[in-house]
């Protein structure tokens, strides 16, 4: 029986490193290399000798897909390429290859020149891992081969993140990368079409969480932000140059004009400026209310919001700033953090998730003392605040996902173990599909049924057709045919057509049976009384009473002979060929049942 | 296979096709020509215009000359423009299931279709299609709602006066179903029935159906279609370019197997070279500028204009025309030129390249920026103040019948210091002239026409080998102005099939397969008790003999499977089987 299967290298029951494999039908597909944020040996990659111990990876897959340029879910991709060794196509949208080399070469930059890591990829690697990428459209079927193909979908969550349908002959896997369900600030909505895949590998880091509106969160972001401006304080958001600091962007740019505010929001140089100019360009791919209006005012065209010198930190006065990176471990927005820690006037707020061992770790996990480099301690005053703005689905926006495609079986990765059972169970009740959720390395396998497709012969089709009445859709049809397998493809022929090309003489099957029936009359008499039964019952046919004594309903034919040993039992022997087998099998029980008295 | 043709014009097709009982129309391009026979619409009170003559008949009478003016030789209906709609009587447009749009300037008869024919079916194009489509529709309603006219002509169309007009309006056809511009209520209800697509996405019709749009190489958006189903495949190529201007390349491959090609959009010059064109374009505009005169070049507000200013961008320096300004005017110039930027996944690979830096993928955004180009919704406002001659204008429409174009061939025309250059190849320049006739000013004609030649065409049909070719009749004999040049027309084998306005066509096509599926229940079950086949194994090919839900085969496995089979292959030609045991 047809299978499917997953392994996944990376996200199986955890958050980061994302890297699925998957076999369907003869074919090996990557869903996604990403880098784990927590680890810093080599654990932060996926373990592709798992793929293969020797030998390149190019022979074992037959494609890759990146859903979205965040690094948990691309930051592998030069290592995977060019260091162990893959020289297939690598498929992503537009601007996912706009952005994620620039997300690289910022990762690769941090790890060897900041943290002075050798045996990493170069700068090269990135450009030469680029040139193998492929960019798709939304909605667009790309034949990767004769048989494999994949499709694009929106997801929302960030800028060009994209759900992918893989699909050989009639049975299809969906992977949703990351998405969201709910339109935000600047992006829209995850969509997927009723698809019916045999698989559905979901995204569940918010498995257990329905989450407030999001009205209520901006509320009070807001909020704490128009306060601490207000009594002359200073505000430092730390964030990563893409996502969610254009979301937050937009929702202080429009709060500013609205309650007509003068302090300065500044953004850090540099990738953020390069960022917002990525979002004007690929506008088509934000929400439909910026796409509308981007001719009049491009959102993403900030009047407010100024490029920030180092030399503003120091500026007197209320100001709000934003500044790479988002969880404080180094940079511009650590260094900015070291100036107004002191103050409790200031206040920090974090947009999103921080991995241990981070500055934006500690301080969210309550620490006020910092031992900074050089053994100096570093003595927190400002106010600190978390604020959750990362853009996944939510418990319903999941169960929402799988309504929207109705799979068939259901695949939870990028999410907490616990959390995951949680959903697993609720995903089984509602929709009464299997749900998995294997770890790192552990394989599931998935039977899938699908249907043979069949070419018909039109002759064969047109006939088949006419015969009868007119053809009601609703009903299904009873057709007469051979199947000829030859070469891998099927083809349904007439009989005859079939004989023909394979050299066959046609063989004929004839079923005899003899009916015993109570009648002492003469064997002629027998005859005409069931002649008479006959037309009296199969008045739609054509029933012939044969000059030699025998009777023919249609090609069916039928004797009476006295039995050898009981003159009042007549034999009646009905013959039909296998072809008129219905009819056949009618009139042999009609007749068991005996004759009607006679009436003449 | 039926193709029913409700257009004339080859490069404004309009075409419906019925495929396995879907109603599919291609393209729904409205012809404008209908314009050149009436009398511009200034923006502002023409002395010269409203001087015209009436007409006189030959026999003095003067019954027309409220309706009809002569100028210098011409005549002219004095009325709101109309246009040549598309068939409507052929066949009922409410049964049409499906409108398939493959470019921008084949779209504007869309509200005529959708809006007052009953129908209510699903249009598809490309985004950039449908924005600047829009933007086209919206630059139309406005050129001719902004000068409304009191008097709406109707007495020449009566057949028996047309008959003693003069050329070409004696001969214009099927004047009685010329009709007034849409309004944008129109627009917006058509523009609102339509489904954006996606290069190479596969759009399933019914089941029945699948149409896929493939790049075309022409403008933004642009694209061919593929309609097939498992066993028949038609093309439809309308208005393809192999040159590398700004969109995305032609996808040539996709097009091979086909059984039908049907084949519109040519280019409408093909004896000028594009390249060519624009060059003497920029070696015109330059000596016009440095002489003191102004240069105004008539143009849509999107497709080749954005060629032009690139060209333009990298010539102005280097032709010292720095300090000249460019004036872009249109109500949708702005709009024209931010939606440009906007598309990078639907424009060719360097232009993609840039957007990946980011960078604009145009270069008129740094004409913007440093001021050199501007723009401006309409003469009116902002303009007048900060115009400034010698200056070189992009205005619309080609046609010279209406838009902002009007008032500067109105205010230049008397120069010969000016030089007015024509570049969209949709309306003859003489014609389009007639009604400013006498005119000082200088004419230069460089039509750019970026479609397929003839002898692209021979090339990408000896590529992609479609077993029959339908094409417009126009393309299957030489231009009529140059009947010598065998070389200008359509050449395959064997030769194509050709259509006329209000034909219908019978396609030739031949099938011998249709494609079923086999529910995985009845397949399982081979082998099984109750099961589906009976199985004979001559050589390497199977061969099952199938019956859906067949008492025979029940039985036959029921009692006697080993047997029968054992028996078939000994005793090849026939076997009879007892039932008496049961």
């Amino acid at each position: 029986m047809p299978e499917i299967k997953v392994t996944p290298l990376g996200a199986g029951q955890d958050v980061g490193r994302s890297c699925i494999l998957v076999s369907i039908a003869g074919k090996n597909v990557m869903l996604d290399c990403g880098m784990h944020m927590g680890y810093n040996d080599d654990r932060r990659f996926p373990d592709f000798s798992y793929i293969t111990q020797n030998g390149r990876l190019t022979d074992f897959l037959d494609c890759v897909i990146i859903s979205h340029f965040h690094l948990d879910h691309c930051g592998a991709l030069p290592y995977f390429s060019e260091m162990v060794g893959y020289d297939g196509p690598i498929y992503m949208t537009h601007p996912t290859k706009a952005i994620c080399p620039i997300l690289l070469e910022d990762y690769r930059k941090i790890t060897v020149d900041k943290k002075g890591e050798t045996n990493f990829f170069t700068s090269q690697m990135i450009k030469d891992c680029m040139k193998k990428v492929v960019a798709v459209h939304l909605h667009q079927t790309v034949q990767v081969d004769e048989e494999l193909e994949i499709k694009a979908y929106y997801a929302g969550h960030v800028l060009g993140a994209a759900m992918f349908q893989i699909k050989v002959g009639c049975e299809s896997v969906v992977y949703t990368g990351d998405y969201n369900m709910t339109p935000d600030r600047h992006l829209g909505a995850a969509w997927i079409d009723k698809c019916r895949p045999d698989l559905l590998i979901t995204e569940s880091t918010y498995a257990t969480t329905i989450r407030d509106s999001k009205r209520c969160r901006e509320r009070d972001f807001l909020k704490k932000v128009h306060e601490t401006v207000e009594r002359g304080g200073k505000v430092l958001i730390p964030v990563f140059a893409l996502g969610r600091a254009q979301e937050l962007c937009i929702l202080l740019e429009t709060f500013w004009e609205r309650m007509n505010l003068k302090a300065p929001i500044y953004f850090s140089t540099g990738l953020t400026e390069k960022a917002n100019h990525y979002y004007k360009l690929f506008i088509t791919w934000t929400n439909q209310k910026i796409r509308k209006t981007f001719v009049q005012r491009n959102m993403f065209e900030f009047k407010h919001i100024k490029a920030f010198d180092r030399a503003f930190a120091d500026n007197p006065g209320p100001m709000v700033v934003f500044a790479t990176p988002g969880m404080l471990h180094a940079g511009q927005s650590l260094q900015i953090f070291r100036k107004w820690a002191g103050n409790e006037k200031n206040m920090v707020i974090m947009p999103g998730y921080c991995v241990q061992g981070t500055v934006g770790h500690k301080i969210l996990s309550g620490q006020r003392k910092l031992e900074m480099e050089g053994r100096q301690i570093l003595e927190v005053k400002m106010q600190v605040e978390y604020m959750s703005f990362s853009a996944h689905a939510d418990a319903k926006g999941i169960m929402q996902l799988i309504r929207q495609a109705e799979p068939r079986n259901v695949l939870l990765v990028h999410g907490e173990a616990k959390k995951m059972e949680f959903l697993k169970q609720k995903i089984e009740q509602e929709f009464h599909v299997s749900c998995y959720m294997p770890a790192n390395g552990e394989t599931t396998t998935i039977f899938t049924n699908p249907s043979i497709p069949v070419d018909i012969s039109l002759g064969l089709l047109k006939r088949e057709t006419a015969i009868g009445l007119a053809p009601d859709v609703k009903k299904p049809k009873l057709m007469h045919g051979t199947l000829i397998m030859k070469d891998n493809s099927f083809r349904l022929v007439s009989p005859e057509q079939a004989l023909k090309e394979l050299g066959l003489a046609e063989h004929q099957l004839r079923f005899t049976c003899r009916v015993h029936i109570q009648d002492p009359r003469k064997e002629h008499e027998t005859v005409l009384r069931v002649y008479n039964h006959l037309k009296g019952v199969l008045k739609d046919y054509s029933v012939q009473h044969l000059p030699d004594g025998s009777i023919t309903v249609e090609s069916i034919l039928i004797q009476a002979t006295a039995h050898s040993e009981d003159q009042g039992t007549k034999v009646l022997l009905v013959s039909w060929t296998y072809q008129d087998e219905e009819l056949g099998s009618y009139l042999t029980s009609l007749l068991k049942k005996g004759l009607p008295p006679s009436t003449a | 296979l039926k193709l029913y043709c409700l257009s004339g014009h080859p490069t404004l097709p309009c075409n419906v096709l019925k495929f396995k009982s879907t109603t599919i129309m291609l393209d729904c391009g409205l012809d404008m020509t209908s314009t050149l026979n009436f009398l511009p619409l200034p923006l502002v009170q023409s002395p010269r215009l409203s001087r015209l003559p009436g007409w006189v008949l030959k026999d003095g009478s003067t019954f027309l000359d409220k309706e009809l003016k002569e100028c210098s030789g011409h005549v002219f209906v004095d009325s709101v423009p109309e246009f040549c709609l598309p068939e409507t009587e052929l066949l009922d447009l409410s049964t049409v299931d499906v409108i398939l749009i493959s470019n921008y300037h084949c779209m504007m008869a869309l509200p005529y279709i959708t809006e007052y024919t009953g129908f209510t079916g699903t249009v598809y194009a490309t985004e950039p299609t449908v924005q600047i489509g829009r933007l086209l529709m919206e630059e139309l309603v406005n050129s001719i709602e902004r000068v409304p006219k009191a008097q709406s002509a109707s007495m020449w169309k009566n057949k028996e006066v047309q008959r003693v007009l003069p050329a070409p309006l004696k001969d214009a056809v099927e004047v009685s179903m010329w009709r007034k511009c849409y309004t944008m209520p129109e627009v917006n209800a058509a523009l609102s029935k339509i489904q954006l697509v996606g290069y190479s996405q596969k759009i399933e019709l019914f089941g029945a159906v699948q149409v896929t749009p493939l790049s075309s190489g022409y403008a933004l958006g642009s694209s061919n279609w593929i309609i097939q189903s498992h066993y028949e495949k038609v093309s439809y190529v309308s208005g393809s370019s192999l040159l590398t201007t700004h969109p995305q390349p032609m996808d040539q491959a996709s097009l091979k197997n086909s059984d039908v090609l049907i084949l519109t959009g040519l280019t409408q010059i093909p004896t000028a070279n594009p390249d060519g064109m624009v060059g003497e374009f920029c070696s015109n505009l330059a000596m016009t500028v440095r002489n003191g005169g102004n240069v105004l070049v008539p143009c849509y507000p999107s497709g080749v204009i954005y060629d032009l200013l690139e060209c333009l961008y990298q010539y102005i320096d280097s032709a010292g025309l720095s300090n000249v300004p460019f004036y872009f005017i249109s109500p949708v110039a702005n709009s024209s030129l931010e939606f440009s930027q906007i598309f990078a996944e639907w424009l060719c690979h360097n232009k993609q390249t840039k957007v990946y830096l980011p960078e604009p993928p145009f270069p008129h955004a740094e004409l913007i920026q440093t001021n050199k180009l501007k723009h401006y919704p309409s003469i009116h406002g902002d303009f007048s103040n900060d115009f400034k001659q010698p200056c070189v204008v992009f205005t619309g429409h080609p046609s010279l019948r209406f838009g902002d174009v009007v008032h500067f061939m109105e205010l230049w025309g008397k120069s010969s210091l000016n030089t007015v250059i024509f570049t969209e190849p949709d309306f003859s320049y003489l014609d389009a002239l007639a009604p400013y006739q006498p005119l000082a000013m200088k004419c230069v004609y460089c039509p750019i026409d970026t479609r397929l030649n003839f002898i692209q065409v021979s090339k990408l049909l000896k590529e992609v080998q479609p077993l029959h070719v339908v094409c417009p009749e126009q393309y299957t004999q030489p231009p009529p102005t140059q009947s010598h040049r065998t070389d200008l027309m359509v050449d395959c084998q064997p030769p194509p099939m050709s259509y006329r306005r209000a034909e219908v066509l019978t396609l030739p096509y031949k099938r011998r397969y249709e494609k079923i599926e086999i529910m995985p229940e009845v397949s399982n079950k081979n082998g099984e008790k109750d099961g589906g086949f009976l199985l004979i194994q001559p050589n390497s090919s199977y061969c099952f003999s199938i019956k859906y839900k067949l008492p025979i085969i029940q039985r036959v496995t029921h009692i006697l499977t080993d047997v029968i089979l054992k028996y078939l292959f000994d005793n090849p030609i026939s076997t009879n089987v007892s039932l008496d045991q049961r």
